[in-house]
């Protein structure tokens, strides 16, 4: 069973013929951008989270033909051109809000999401809290992961 | 890859029932976050799926000119925090929306899937309750609207017939306007769990009394449930303390919880006697403002 899909992903149009039963996730890992990561597989722990059509959603519970004619991001497609950090990298870096790294590229595309949602609006630490609570992170205790998206909605955006 | 056997896309709900009708073990897949988690699980019987992903005419949340508000099955959680009319005509299906999971599951989980999975847990189903809203359904032998207190028959059914899809949950205008309602979910954790009781209640009142009342749980019995005993010992009172502590008696008559992993029954007893006065008095409070 396999269907082709065409479809975005960071910007280049591609077009995969892929396994029906392969989840967005194992289809992007695939094309080798093996930055999204698989933690659970079941929802529960955000790592595998990457954006379609500006949207968060988990990687591991979408399927892969569900992104045709869909514009999928992922971590990779958040460099800017010259290979430097995007804000929202730069302000994890800045703020310490990394540690062992398992949890960061899922994170860095909901933040994405959030900042670019919210960007020239009042948001508190709980809306930044709410607006993550789909990553989990074992690691950081989440108040650098809060710093650093606090950090992005103050700067102005580029 | 998830253990999938069989797998076909529906354009649109009348090829997803021509499909279900051919192939009476298929199920119908929408956002998938119980389908494709049953999947990795190795549940049987999520193996052969009619995709109803992608149907368009699923998704729209519309008022109709004659007042009812019409919520696609296919709507996903965010869709329906982020609809006006929601929001202006049924606020407490915004707070239950809002209780879902986290951010990524709410952007791609659908009301449909979530009353269709039968779960007595699921976060919409106290309020379509509250809500008295009607599921229309698109079988072989055409449309039929079914009140939502006779969708959940038992636990993890609904009385969808075979070939049967959910098209939409409408709820009528003499059952939104006026009202007053609320939804709240108790559970461990402020997100990312599932409730371990959810209350949603509405009221409407006249001359300062409680003239209608609905009250509704869910993981309180093997559905959810209506409360009719609580109900009526609020009907035609005004909404002070007294008439509250007469529901929190009465609600007792209502409700079957049990005892699992995740509370004891007397600890879910409790949690809906205290549920019961509380969010009718606010669902009272809101009606207060609520235009007729
Ligand atoms: C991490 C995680 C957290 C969750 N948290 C919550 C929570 O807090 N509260 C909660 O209520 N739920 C929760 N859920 C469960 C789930 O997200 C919801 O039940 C969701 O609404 C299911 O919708 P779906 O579109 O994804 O359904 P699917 O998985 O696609 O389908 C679910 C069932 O409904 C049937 N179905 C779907 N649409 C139709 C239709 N139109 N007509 C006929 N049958 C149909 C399918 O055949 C299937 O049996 C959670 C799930 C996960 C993975
Ligand atoms: S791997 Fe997708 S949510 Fe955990
Ligand atoms: S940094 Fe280790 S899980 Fe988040």
């Amino acid at each position: 069973m396999r269907q082709t899909v065409t479809c975005t992903v960071n910007g280049k149009t591609l077009t995969l013929d892929v396994d029906v039963r392969a989840s967005l996730l194992e289809m992007l890992r695939a094309e080798g951008l093996t930055g999204t990561k698989q933690g659970c597989g079941v929802g529960e722990c955000g790592a595998c989270t990457v954006l379609v059509d500006d949207m968060p959603v988990d990687s591991c519970l979408y399927l892969s033909v569900w992104a045709d004619g869909r514009a999928v991001r992922t971590v990779e497609g958040e460099l800017r051109p010259d290979g430097g950090l995007s804000p929202v990298q730069q302000a994890y870096v800045d703020a310490g809000a990394v540690q062992c790294g398992f949890c960061t590229p899922g994170l860095i595309m909901s933040s994405t999401a959030f900042v670019e949602r919210h960007a020239g609006k009042r948001v508190s630490r709980e809306d930044i809290r709410r607006g993550h609570a789909g990553n989990l992170c074992r690691c950081t205790g989440y108040g650098a992961i809060v710093d650093a998206v606090e950090r992005c909605l103050k700067t102005k955006p580029e | 890859m998830f253990d999938i056997r069989k797998y076909r896309q529906a354009a649109t709900a009348a090829e997803a029932v021509r499909l279900l009708v051919e192939d009476p073990a298929a199920r119908c897949l929408a956002g998938g976050t119980d389908v494709l988690v049953r999947l990795r699980e190795l549940h049987p019987g999520y193996d052969n799926l009619v995709d109803i992903h992608n149907v368009a005419e699923l998704k729209p949340i519309v008022l109709l000119p004659d007042g009812t508000l019409r919520i696609g099955a296919g709507a996903t959680f965010t869709d329906i925090m982020e609809s006006p009319v929601v929001r202006e005509c049924a606020p407490l299906l915004v707070e239950a929306a809002a209780s879902v999971a986290g951010p990524q599951i709410r952007n791609v989980g659908t009301i449909g899937g979530n009353l269709c999975n039968g779960a007595v847990s699921a976060d919409t189903a106290a309020p379509v309750l509250a809500l008295n809203a009607r599921l229309r359904l698109l079988g072989p032998g055409g449309e039929r609207c079914l009140p939502a207190a006779e969708f959940h028959t038992g636990p993890g059914k609904v009385a969808l017939h075979p070939g049967e899809v959910l098209l939409s949950v409408d709820i009528p205008k003499d059952d939104r306007q006026g009202w007053g309602g609320q939804y709240v979910k108790y559970a461990m954790r402020e997100a990312m769990d599932i409730a371990t009781i959810g209350c949603a209640a509405a009221v409407r009142l006249r001359d300062g009394r409680m003239e209608d009342v609905r009250l509704a749980f869910a993981v309180a019995a093997p559905t959810p449930v209506r409360c009719p005993a609580a109900e009526a010992a609020a009907r035609g009172r005004s909404p002070d303390e007294a008439a509250f502590l007469a529901v929190r008696k009465a609600v007792v008559e209502d409700v079957k919880p049990r005892t699992s992993w995740r509370a004891t029954a007397e600890f879910r007893l409790h949690i809906i006697r205290t549920l019961a006065g509380r969010v009718l008095a606010e669902a009272a409070r809101r009606a207060e403002g609520a235009r007729a």
